[in-house]
Parts: C-alpha cells; structure tokens; sequence
C-alpha cells in the first residue's frame, strides 16, 4: 500500500521501485528527479532510453518508467554511441559517476566528445568512488580525505583535482551542450540538463551535464557539514555554469589533405 | 541503393578477411563498429568500402572496448551488429562479450588468431581458443564456430548471424591470421536464394508504446544484489544454453569410422590433419581425423563414440595444449590413450601428421613396444 498522501515526484518515477535505494542525504535522487521533470516537460518520455553505468549509478537501473540499460563501469558512453547512431529518433542518456565518466571510462568520453556523438550525458561528481567504499577519484579534492588518501590526496603524488566539463569543453564541437550543476541549485540543474536534451533532440549535437553531488556515507558528514562542503569546498573548486566549447581550430590551406611542397 | 550485395552464385579468389566482409553484408549485417589490429584489419577496410553501397553503417572506435560496446548499443537498437578482433584486441574484448553473455545480446565476432602471450606476432595461432571460448568472467555460454577454408569462412559469417540471434548468445568465428591473409576460392551467394533460414532481429529497449502506461518499461540489467538473484538468472540462461546446444553443435569427420588413429584438430590445423590421414591410408595406417566445427558447444556425443573405437587419439593444435585439455575434458572415462602434439603460434604440416601418427602406430605394430 501507498501512503495517501505521496511526496512530489515526477510521474516518470516508477512507483514500485521507491523509495529507492541510494543512501539518505545522496545528491542522486535530486539528479534523478531534475532529469525525470526535464524529460517530462519536453515530451520525451515515449523515446528516451537512459542507461546507467556501474557505481551507486547503477541503481537507477529500475528507477524510472522509461527502458533502461545498465551497461559496465565506464562503458555507458559507448554503449549508448552505438545505439544512438542506428535509431537517430531515440533520445539517449548516458547516468554515471566520476570515476566512470574521467577514469575508467575517460577515453569513451574524450572520443564521443570528439565525435560530437549525440548523447546526453550525466555525470554526478561526489569526489568519490561511493559504491566501492570511498576511495579517491579523480575529482577528489586536494587535501581531501578518502580511503586510498587517508592523509589527504596529495597533488604532488595524484594531481590536481580534475576538472570535467573544462576538459569535454576544451575539445568538444560547436553546438555541444556543456554545463556544470549542483544539486544545491535545483532549479539551474534542471534548467542545464533540459537545455543539454534539446542540444541532443534538436540539434544532433553531445551534451554534458556534471552534477555536483553529495555524498554523506564517505565523507563522514553529518547534514550541515555535507552541505558546507559541497557549497564551500566543491562550487569553489568546480565553479557551476555553461562552457562554450572551443571553436573547431581554422585549417590554414583549407581541407584535410596534406600541404604541397611548392 | 542496392540493398542486395551479392545475386546468383558468385566465384571468387580472395582473401579471407575479405570474404568475411562479403558474408556479413550478405547476412544482413547492418553495422560494423571496429578497431584496427592485424591480422584483421582488412575486414574493415572492405566494409568500409562496401557498406555504403549497401546503405549499411561503420564506426572506427577508439578502442576494442568501445568497439564491443557500441556494437551491443546497436544489437539493443535491434540491428544485426558485428565486430572483429585479435590477440590483445581479443583480450579486451572480452569485457563487453561478458555483458553480452549475461544480457543475452546475439553480438556477432569475428576473430583472427595472432601469436601470443602479449602482442605476440601478427601472424597466426590458435592461441584464443580459451578466451573465446571461455573469456570473461562467467561460465563460457557463447557460440564458437572454427572454419577451416574460406568457404567456410562465407558459410559461417552467415550462419553465426542467424545462430546469435535465434538463440540470443554471442556468436563467434574464431579464424586466424593464415585464413584472414591467404587466397582461396569461394562461391558467394545471398542466403535467401538458397533458402538458408536468417533468424529475425528485434529491438531490445526503445520498442513502441509509452513505459509504464501502455506497457512496463524495459529494465536490462547485469548487476544482483544476492546470490540467490543472481544464481537463477543465471540458471535460466545455462538452461537456455544447453537446451539450444544439440542443436547448434557440427562437427567433421574423415575416414574415422574405423580409425585406429584419431587425429582431432580444430581450424585450418583441420585441413592438415586431413591430408596426413589420406597419406597415412595409402600407407596402410588406419588413421582417421575428427574436427569440432563448433568449439562451444562442443560435439561431444560423436567424438566420444569415434574415440572409443580408437587405439590412440592424437590432439595436433598450434597452442600449447589448449585443445587438448578440452579434449581431456570431453573423454575423461575413456580409456584411450590421448597424445598432444603442441606447436604454440606455428603452423603444422600434413608431413608432421604423418610422422607423428607414424610414432605411435609402428610403436603398436612393434611386438615388444
């Protein structure tokens, strides 16, 4: 039985997989139900396939009335490229994490960006790899705790903190769709991931939507500190908004074929 | 467009990563999503070439993995999707042939065994045959087809498309670098024309109707939460497997009816055998060969029988046993005696048979061996 009075959901939730099954205080619910509103608003509901990678990801994978793919970790993007190009008329959305989308999976992402594939994809950015038990991913935060960084990640040793949507940016085409959220800011989210399906629906082009997320059960917060790290620590080191991709570089000599020695 | 590649029965003389090509777009394959590595680069270059013409579709990938995935993405799309690999390619390859094993995806590969460990050579081996028969990390439950002349390669290619679809398990054709590179003749022939069954495709997600109104929405996924969840899918599909299995095993045999010495060889490795039987009949040994066609599942039932009518039973593979400890596997409980000849990455001649069956038979003949 239901509880009579239901809390607000998307009607593309489906009811009998909730409530679901991510960690109280986890930013994956509010990703979910931007992106369940977004495909509502927009008509998208009878043409959407999502697939989810593997990660807390891949508990979405009965989370919505839509048909669903989990894939492996890392290999959403793929999996979605080469379904996208055989049916163009489906809407696509790729759902992964951190370490999915820029380790494992990075050369997917660096490729589909390449191509211009036209996938939406959704990566959820907690500093963390969640499902394995809180080791260091590469958007962990430098000084920043984790397993595999007990004494704090040093930059020395990993790097700097990697920054996603510059990267995609950087190398993606005109007419992408790139942006950075939070789930602290809901209504900019859902604002983001609305504007990177129509770059998919409308314009055939990728879209990428990092979530900035929160993960309590790793970080060892408590609400208030959760929601100061992820306002204070993370929206300072990833600032939120759109990115312009970087303009195709001008061949000089026009064309794709190699210079003639005069 | 043209839509049908291949009218009438044509000869050719080509390569055999080139009749591949030719088999695939005869099958009805739509799209082939590939990565290069030799020796079987060419099926690629000739599709890329050829798909156009046919309104049929091809993606060079960023890497193997990509190149399995994007292919089970068009398999879910519901087309007739394919790919093709080798060695280290083969390696990676593994990790979407395991999705596909647990998701049921009739994902179609081609393979063409290099030398290994590592890069090995470019050249040949039959070094795969336990990656592609029990690769990933499951239980094996795919579709494994060795040819052993190009037009078995045709015959094949087209048969593992309908093979794979019909049963709902990856399908492979596990050749090798000497039958991707060399020349041979073949006929060619479009299946419908012969009447040859092609097996429908289907989508998997995306299907009509709005989820969760007009019909429950497709949730495909390879993660459980308990033993027991997992245990049942997976009973479900070794069921499928086995039940499907009889009637997907083929075999061949030659002069092994009354065979004292058995000759069992899988893929071009075959053909030898072959020719080292006639030779050693007209010499007066009673040697016979038998081939698994199909690799997994294997045709257990008709090596046992032919097994147990023999002196000895020779495995001649060029690897390193691997044929040979399935052969153990399949007879254990017979009592004849079962010898390997092992020549990892190197070919082996009709001579070699000759003289190794020869071995063993003037060892029986001896009276005091």
């Amino acid at each position: 039985m239901l509880p009579a009075r239901l809390p607000q959901m998307p009607e593309v939730w489906r009811l009998e997989s909730k409530p679901h099954k991510f960690c109280p205080g986890c930013g994956h619910g509010i990703v979910l139900k931007c992106l369940g509103e977004a495909v509502e608003e927009l008509g998208l509901v009878d043409r959407t396939v999502f697939a989810c990678d593997i990660g807390c990801s891949l508990l979405a994978w009965d989370f919505f009335n839509l048909d669903t793919v989990q894939t492996h970790h890392g290999r959403t993007l793929p999996v979605l490229a080469g379904l996208k190009r055989v049916r163009p008329e489906l809407v696509v959305v790729a759902y992964m994490g951190d370490g999915g989308a820029y380790a494992i999976g990075a050369q997917h992402l660096v490729a589909s960006a390449g191509r211009d594939d036209p996938v939406t994809v959704i990566v959820v950015n907690n500093t963390v790899y969640a499902m394995t038990g809180g080791q260091m991913a590469p958007t962990t935060l430098p000084e920043e705790k984790t397993e595999t960084t007990p004494y704090g990640r040093r930059v020395e040793e990993n790097g700097p903190s990697l920054r996603g949507p510059e990267l995609v940016a950087s190398i993606a085409s005109p007419g992408a769709y790139v942006a950075r959220g939070s789930v602290a800011r809901v209504r900019q989210l859902k604002g983001f991931i609305k504007k990177g399906l129509r770059a998919q629906v409308e314009g055939g082009h990728l879209a990428f939507i990092e979530a900035l997320s929160t993960c309590p059960t790793n970080w060892r917060t408590n609400a208030r500190e959760t929601w100061r790290f992820l306002e204070e620590k993370m929206h300072k080191h990833f600032p939120l908004g759109e990115y312009a991709p970087a303009q195709a570089v001008r061949e000089e000599g026009g064309g794709a074929q190699p210079p003639r020695k005069s | 467009m043209e839509t049908k590649p291949i009218r009438g029965e044509q000869r050719a003389f080509m390569t055999g990563n080139e009749v591949i090509a030719w088999a695939a777009l005869a099958a009805g394959a739509e799209v082939m999503y590939g990565y290069p590595i030799t020796p079987q680069s060419e099926i690629m270059h000739y599709w890329a070439r050829l798909a156009p013409r046919y309104g049929r579709r091809f993606l060079q990938t960023e890497d193997e993995l990509a190149a399995g995935f994007t292919t089970l993405g068009a398999v879910l799309a519901g087309e007739v999707a394919f790919t093709a690999t080798a060695g280290p390619g083969n390696v990676l390859m593994q990790e979407p042939l395991s999705m596909a094993e647990m998701m049921r995806l009739p994902a179609v590969v081609i393979i063409a065994q290099r030398g290994g460990p590592s890069t090995g050579t470019v050249i040949y081996s039959q070094q795969e045959f336990n990656l592609t028969c029990y690769g990933g990390n499951g239980e094996g439950l795919r579709i494994v087809y060795s040819p052993s002349h190009h037009q078995e390669l045709f015959d094949y290619t087209l048969k593992a498309f309908h093979t794979a679809w019909k049963y709902r398990f990856p399908t492979f054709i596990l050749g090798d670098g000497y039958q991707s590179k060399m020349r041979e003749p073949v006929t060619l022939y479009d299946p419908a024309e012969r009447g040859l069954e092609v097996a429908p495709s289907r989508p998997l997600v995306g299907v009509p109707g709005t989820p969760g109104r007009d019909r429950p929405p497709v949730h495909l996924r390879n993660t459980y939460n308990l033993e027991e969840e997992l245990y049942e899918a997976l009973q479900e599909t070794i069921e499928a497997y086995d039940r499907a299995a009889p009637e997907i095993a083929e075999w061949e045999a030659y002069r092994a009816e009354d065979a004292e010495y058995l000759v069992v060889a899988h893929g071009v490795v075959a053909r030898a055998a072959r020719e080292g039987v006639r030779l050693l009949r007209d010499a007066g040994i009673r040697a016979g060969a038998f081939r698994p066609i199909t690799l997994r599942p294997f045709p257990q039932k008709e090596l046992r029988e032919m097994a147990s009518r023999a002196k000895t039973v020779l495995v001649m593979e060029s690897s390193y046993g691997q044929l040979e400890r399935e052969i153990r596997a399949q007879l254990y409980g017979l009592t004849v005696p079962l010898k390997g000849y092992r020549r990892p990455g190197v070919g082996i001649t009709p001579e070699e048979v000759v003289r190794e069956v020869q071995k063993y038979a003037t060892r029986s003949a001896a009276p005091d061996a």
